[in-house]
């Protein structure tokens, strides 16, 4: 199994993520999606300088890929997804409808896991408009995924989302903004200064979800560090890391080595526990409420 | 532009028809459809009753298959979706391309609408569903400005219908799974959102506590009024402030907006609430079926009447109402 690097879904500055992806260049992971996914207005990165960054971690041996928006709504992204479809070197991960319309028919693509693929007839549709691969959707659990791999379009590759905080849900409204009292037009670019999103807790104080932007998070951080053998088992073709700010080398380092069999699946888990700040959750693969510990100590 | 209202149950759909609605939507009494409540909807026979009820009226009926199916539903979900097609409804109402794939090759002549479910907010989406499967409406999540709205429909080859009453989704619809992350069941797979067999209320000195599977939603003051526990839109604490950090319990009303919808050319308006009352029914259908014929008569000179404005204040959640994501500053 290959080991992928999702998109970045927060705001960090410019020198963060050029750096970021400098030792992601030396990390042993196979694939590295780039773009943004979550905030139109979110600039920092022009499409130019995310294909200066391809262009890099091509040189290192990495298969790179662009992701496009989740919420598309206005005139300007969709010509931005235009620019990113049409890049002309690298295959694209498509995560609303309307990049798997501008991509069909032009060139293999990835179906991001924000496109609503819960069952073969689904599956099959994106085939034939030319995905390659897809990404399992959240909340869906190993006995659909078993079923769906027994039946999955000929060479359609697999992946599935195995580390990071859950990317729940999206909205036209800004969290981070109204955190702060602040109209979207006036953000102030605020969620730049939560590297790791703004933590959402109950009135009890237990942690609960997080706040990205336009994007909702759980709080737990969901983690399928043990059910490596059984996604070897199902052929599912690649596992995805979610970017975060804090301990993301280590939880490469861990995923790999558990991958190639120098660690045991109970060390690793240790060693991915601080990196957890609100704790664990595997609920979803279950079958259980995504929050839900249900295979983690 | 027509009216089109929901039908949670037999009479619901009498309410809807008898004060107005040009359509009505409905789903069977099972996780087909994205109101999956216990005691709502309509077993087979019930669908014929409905049928020729709205039918002798002039009303047309749709009917939502607008749930996901997983691999082990997929057959009981074609089934539904033929079932509706033997029975002759107006429309089917869908959002899962696999299924929306069946129903364009099984059932030609069938008219299918791209549920809110769908997820389809730009031209482009719209394009994929009409190129693919013929779909000739669809209806629009709740989080487009007017401005965009009005820029979808300078450009789309679909009809599309648009949220005018009830209550709001503040994520977008088919893009959201907070409910099964709590309860392991969402819109998208079981049709529930923040499902009632989750919700627990406790009483205690400091007020009333609302409960989703073990999470706390709300804390309510005593005398201050509740309201279902709908787990985005409760009280949380964010940065050591304590607020609605998501969204207020409200309604969505577009009667300020009403002749810029109707402008824009959008085809029908819609109205939420499938698990809401004959009574609710009866109330917004009367207010909007008045509101949109002022309208149509005399869009310059339309102004939303206070009276309607009460009306449908006193059934909304929360008591008060809200233009949503149509004004920007919401946003």
């Amino acid at each position: 199994m290959k080991l992928s690097l999702g998109p970045i879904q927060y705001f960090w500055d410019r020198n963060s993520v050029t750096d970021f992806y400098a030792r992601v260049s030396e990390a042993p992971v196979d694939v590295v999606y780039l773009g943004e996914t979550v905030c139109s207005k979110r600039r920092a990165m022009r499409l130019p300088d995310w294909l200066e960054i391809a262009e890099r971690l091509t040189a290192a041996g990495k298969e790179v890929v662009l992701s496009t928006l989740t919420l598309v709504e206005a005139e300007s992204e969709v010509s931005y997804m235009r620019g990113i479809v049409e890049n002309g070197r690298y295959p694209v991960e498509a995560n609303d409808m309307a990049a798997v319309g501008m991509l069909e028919g032009t060139a293999p693509f990835i179906i991001g896991p924000h496109i609503n693929v819960y069952n073969g007839g689904a599956l099959e549709v994106m085939a034939r408009a030319g995905a390659r691969r897809w990404v399992m959707p959240m909340e869906l659990d190993r006995d659909t995924l078993a079923m769906l791999q027994a039946r999955r379009p000929a060479g359609m590759e697999t992946e599935v989302f195995v580390f990071g905080r859950l990317p729940l849900a999206f909205s036209a409204r800004c969290f981070t903004a109204r955190a702060h009292n602040l109209a979207k037009d006036e953000c102030g670019f605020r969620c730049g200064d939560y590297p790791d999103g703004m933590p959402l807790r109950t009135r009890e104080g237990q942690s609960f979800l997080n706040l990205n932007g336009i994007q909702v998070q759980s709080g737990e951080t969901y983690n399928l560090i043990n059910e490596i053998a059984s996604l070897r088992a199902l052929k599912v073709d690649i596992l995805r890391l979610a970017p975060q700010a804090r301990g993301m080398f280590d939880i490469i380092d861990s995923f790999r080595r558990v991958l190639d069999g120098g660690l045991e699946a109970a060390a690793a888990a240790e060693r991915l526990a601080p990196h957890q700040p609100a704790g664990a959750c595997d609920g979803y693969w279950h079958g259980a409420p995504g929050m839900n510990r249900e295979h983690l100590a | 532009m027509e009216l089109v209202c929901p039908a949670g149950s037999m009479p619901a759909l009498k309410a809807a028809v008898d004060n107005g609605a040009d359509a009505v939507y409905l789903g069977f009494r099972d996780g087909t459809n994205a109101r999956n409540f216990p005691g709502l909807n309509f077993d087979l026979d019930e669908t014929r009753q409905a049928l020729d009820y709205a039918h002798r009226r002039g009303a047309r009926v749709f009917l939502a298959i607008n749930t996901y199916p997983r691999p082990s539903q997929w057959d009981k979900w074609c089934r539904a979706a033929d079932q509706a097609a033997a029975l002759g409804v107006d429309a089917l109402i869908l959002a899962d391309p696999g299924l929306m794939d069946y129903c364009a090759r099984t059932h030609p002549g069938l008219r299918l609408h791209l549920s809110v479910q769908g997820s389809a907010t730009n031209r482009e989406a719209i394009d994929f569903y009409v190129r693919h499967f013929g779909v000739r409406r669809v209806v629009l999540p709740r989080v487009l400005s007017l401005t965009q709205v009005q820029n979808v429909m300078k450009r789309v080859n679909a009809e599309v219908e648009v949220f005018g009453f009830g209550s709001l989704c503040v994520m977008v619809e088919g893009r959201c799974t907070l409910s099964s992350y709590v309860t392991g069941e969402s819109p998208n797979s079981s049709g529930v959102c923040s499902p009632a067999k989750a919700v627990k209320w406790e009483e205690s000195a400091a007020g009333r506590r609302s409960r989703l599977n073990g999470v706390l939603i709300d804390v309510y003051a005593p005398e201050e009024p509740a309201g279902y526990p709908t787990l985005c839109k409760g009280r949380f604490e964010v940065d050591g402030h304590v607020y609605y950090a998501m969204e207020e319990p409200t309604s969505l009303n577009v009667l300020d907006i009403l002749p810029e919808i109707y402008r824009a050319g959008v085809a029908a308006i819609k109205v939420e609430g499938r698990q809401r009352s004959p009574a609710y029914v009866a109330q917004v259908t009367r207010t909007l079926r008045a509101a949109i014929d002022a309208c149509a008569a005399d869009p310059a000179n339309f102004a939303p009447r206070r009276q309607w404005i009460e009306q449908l204040d006193n059934v909304a959640e929360g008591r008060c109402h809200t233009l949503g994501a149509y004004h920007r500053p919401w946003q």
